[in-house]
């Protein structure tokens, strides 16, 4: 596989991953709760690495998995004992941060874990760590977290769509009905910490906020219906990969923050032009009504 | 009659907020195929009352019963339509879908609904008389098509029982008409319904039986018995002479 490819694959599955859990995120009104899960893992990360001594890539996900649902339920409990909702999330998470900060400044010199490579990943080195079963390189490492986080979230929401739809819609009827919310809840937490933490080696912790927002914002402008946002917004994830790469290219800039900037660029057309609800076609719709109606 | 055959058995039921009680004494036994109405003044408790008897909320005390056993058990007979209010009508989704999700309960896990759920969910709108709006994205329905699109859902619970938490807040008469026509089917199908509302100068038209309530009950029993000044004054207290859209409390004088 050719190094531009596998750059280009990787980043179309974070933002296709993020894209698709970011929906949820978004119509529940929870999209900073992605932000808070992208930073509070970074203590998980290091406690995982400082416990297994390397870097492998499964007990840093199960480690930042376990503290991103811890994050969740921190937050959780604050609310429920009365603390404002946008409060209980910077709370939680700046606190979480914090600590994950000090255990690298504090180990930094016995291990080689870089915080701005935490923070800002580098996507371009994706391709010269691969992956090997049995002695045969089976490929980028990257690929392979990214892409299981994927079709695992793809998997667990298409199991329970119809669950994850009323408990965004509709939390009480859900509830009546005798779905577990709370459960649905930390379900969908679980995914996204997942997710975020997959994705953290090729974008980095701030991008991936960037990834769990921008492409399901977009598709939220473009439809009506959630099967149609979800695709949308896995398929503005992709295009933002493949036109980030090249951007990426021709400014010889950073890979990841070229990517997120042009799913930035998507937000902006989709504002303004969406059909349905975009600024633009409004405004000419209104002009032409006008006009209809000034006419005698 | 045994207390089993009550659809819905309210004994010694409170509730409390951060320990500061809203509702206590709470007791009531309601009789099958009757139309319900629930009033009291803002903050009696009202919704409270149904969402915890729907399990809903926590009991601080007592024993709720549907037809002689505990809510979890009984889910299947109660269907429920919330404050309009309480949800996001932006969500994507059109009116058939929301309706559907009335279904859920029925499908069951890993199942998803099926072309006899979706004609049940479109006669559930035809009721309302909102079939032509089945594919209608549901922030393009005003008010009253959105109440609507809550009664038909919560008939596609097929229920027993139904809880409707102030289904003739902010809607038009076309509405009205339309919900008051489907208590009455329901109350010809025996079913049992119990209606939070507001309007003090419906009451006597459309329920048979009355729960007042202000943080405790006053009275409950048959609307020409209850409905009366001397318990309005206790439910509403000095604050009828304050709310300017309440009508005088003297329904019997007329």
């Amino acid at each position: 596989m050719s190094m531009g490819l596998t750059i280009i694959i990787t980043g179309a599955l974070v933002a296709a991953s993020c894209g698709f859990l970011g929906c949820f995120l978004i119509l529940r009104r929870m999209a900073m709760l992605g932000d808070a899960i992208s930073h509070a893992v970074l203590p998980g990360i290091v406690i995982a690495f400082l416990m297994s001594g390397s870097r492998d890539s499964l007990p840093m996900l199960l480690g930042a998995a376990a503290l991103g649902l811890l994050c969740t339920f921190f937050i959780q409990s604050l609310r429920s004992q009365g603390v404002q909702s946008d409060a209980a999330i910077s709370v939680t998470f700046t606190a979480l941060f914090a600590i994950g900060v000090i255990l690298v400044s504090l180990y930094t010199r016995q291990v080689d874990l870089d915080l701005d490579c935490v923070l800002y990943g580098e996507i371009a080195y994706v391709p010269w760590d691969t992956l090997y079963l049995f002695g045969n390189n089976i490929g980028p490492k990257a690929i392979w977290g990214v892409g299981t986080a994927f079709i695992l979230s793809f998997l667990v929401v298409g199991l329970f769509f119809k669950e994850f739809k009323i408990v965004s819609f509709d939390p009480q009827m859900a509830a009546a009905l005798g779905i577990p919310v709370l459960l649905i809840h930390y379900l969908l937490m679980g995914l996204v910490s997942i997710t975020t933490v997959a994705s953290f080696e090729s974008v980095g912790a701030i991008l991936v906020v960037a990834m769990l927002t921008v492409p399901s914002a977009t598709a939220y402008l473009l439809t009506d219906r959630l099967e149609t946002m979800l695709a949308i917004s896995v398929g503005v994830g992709i295009l933002s990969s493949l036109f980030g790469y090249w951007l990426s290219l021709i400014f010889n800039a950073s890979i990841a923050g070229s990517m997120t900037v042009a799913a930035g660029i998507f937000f902006i057309l989709a504002f303004l032009f969406s059909p349905l609800h975009g600024v633009v076609t409004r405004w000419l719709i209104r002009r032409k009504m006008r006009a209809a109606t000034d006419q005698p | 009659m045994q207390t089993s055959n009550r659809p819905v058995s309210v004994r010694d039921l409170s509730v409390a907020y951060h320990r500061k009680p809203v509702l206590r004494d709470v007791q009531f036994d309601a009789p099958e195929g009757k139309l319900i109405g629930i009033v009291g003044p803002n903050g009696a408790g009202k919704s409270t009352l149904i969402k915890a008897i729907m399990n809903l909320l926590p009991l601080t005390g007592g024993e709720v019963q549907i037809y002689g056993k505990p809510y979890k058990e009984q889910r299947a007979l109660v269907g429920y339509v919330p404050q309009r209010e309480s949800v996001d009508w932006d969500f994507p989704t059109s009116a058939l879908d929301v309706v559907l999700m009335g279904r859920y309960g029925k499908l069951g896990w890993f199942r998803k609904p099926k072309a006899a759920d979706r004609e049940y969910a479109m006669d559930c709108l035809d009721k309302v008389g909102m079939a032509d709006f089945a594919k209608r994205q549901i922030s393009q329905l005003s008010g009253g098509q959105q109440q609507r699109v809550f009664l038909a859902r919560s008939l596609a619970q097929d229920a027993r029982i139904y809880f409707m938490d102030e289904p003739f807040v902010g809607v038009d008469a076309a509405t009205e008409k339309a919900i008051i026509r489907i208590l009455n089917e329901l109350k010809t199908q025996k079913k049992t319904v119990l209606v939070v509302h507001h309007d003090l100068q419906t009451v006597r038209e459309y329920f048979d039986w009355l729960l007042m309530l202000n943080m405790r009950q006053i009275a409950f029993g048959p609307t020409s018995e209850v409905f009366t000044t001397d318990n309005l004054q206790k439910t509403y207290g000095g604050r009828l002479t304050v709310l300017p859209d309440l009508p005088e409390p003297v329904a019997e004088t007329r």
